[in-house]
């Protein structure tokens, strides 16, 4: 691969355009936010989010998908951690999210519209909920 | 605790994100035998007391999570560079910024792994807060020196929105382009 330049970098962009055109989408409205705290870091989030990214690549999701990064959702003992927000599902915090998780989740949540159980969490640990 | 070089950066870039700063310059320098980075943000900054007691481990302001002992992380940059050879500094000034730098010898055996630099960038670029980041990456391989900037605003400009999907990927692919030899 050689070194690409901004130039090509616009021209590679608008022939995916083109591409994206021809498809019926429904738009951009899942999202998958990543937690990206010192926590998340250190739980390997960036894997994660690679993960994410590999996937949606492999199963063709990424013209559906908005991929956000945010930091701690407060969460620690549970990371990596990823909200995942899908028109017509109750949105969902999975904790403990590595590759294989990732895969579950696009497989079952994205693709399946269907909750992955054993990874959910579904509020934040009881001792940093406002009183 | 972070298995990567790559993560104490992200770490203290994440820091600086959240540091209201409105414009962020990262410097990752390598060579086969040095790895060092610095990460120069014009936010809210520290006095020195704050500081000191931010390179405690055992300190945290509380005002991240009240009640709970969550701080910056930079005792595991002070940890890994001076068990492994290399060096930090910090320099912060209340409302003016904070400079972060280390420094780590890829020779020692206690250095840790330097991890994925274009996945770091990448995941840099996406970090919601300042207006601009600025990335300055050098490399120097087998004799040969690659050297590339990016800029957060250009890319948009480009790209359009950073966090879709497809343009995710293509900003993954023009990143891991740049750390090639042509």
């Amino acid at each position: 691969m050689a070194k690409m330049t901004l130039e090509e970098l616009r021209k590679l962009r608008e022939s995916k355009k083109t591409d994206l055109r021809k498809r019926d989408t429904e738009g951009k409205n899942i999202q998958i936010i990543v937690g990206m705290g010192t926590c998340g870091i250190a739980a390997g989030a960036k894997a994660t989010l690679d993960a994410f990214l590999k996937l949606l690549d492999e199963k063709h999701l990424v013209d559906q998908v908005m991929v956000r990064q945010t930091g701690c959702m407060g969460l620690c003992h549970s990371e990596p951690t990823v909200e995942v927000v899908v028109p017509g599902m109750p949105t969902i915090i999975y904790g403990k999210v590595d590759a294989a998780a990732a895969a579950q989740i696009v497989e079952k949540h994205i693709i399946g519209r269907e909750l992955v159980n054993n990874l959910i969490l579904d509020r934040p640990a009881a001792d940093i909920i406002a009183k | 605790m972070h298995f990567t070089l790559s993560d104490l950066v992200l770490d203290v870039a994440q820091n600086a994100a959240e540091a209201h700063s409105k414009r962020v310059r990262v410097q990752i320098e390598e060579t086969e035998k040095r790895f060092y980075f610095s990460v120069q943000d014009d936010g809210k900054g520290m006095d020195r007391e704050s500081l000191q007691r931010a390179l405690d481990p055992f300190y945290t302001d509380g005002t991240k999570h009240p009640g709970r002992k969550v701080g910056l992380g930079l005792p595991f940059l002070v940890q890994t560079a001076e068990q492994s050879g290399g060096g930090w500094n910090i320099q912060s000034e209340p409302g003016k910024g904070t400079t972060v730098a280390g420094w780590f010898d890829l020779e020692n055996v206690d250095c840790p792994p330097v991890g994925d630099i274009p996945g770091l960038i990448r995941t840099i670029l996406l970090l919601p807060g300042p207006e601009e980041w600025i990335l300055y990456r050098s490399l120097v391989r087998q004799g040969r020196r690659i050297e590339y900037e990016v800029r957060r605003s250009e890319l948009e400009n480009v790209l359009g929105n950073l966090e879709e999907g497809e343009n995710l990927i293509l900003l993954d692919q023009y990143l891991r382009s740049q750390e090639t030899e042509e």
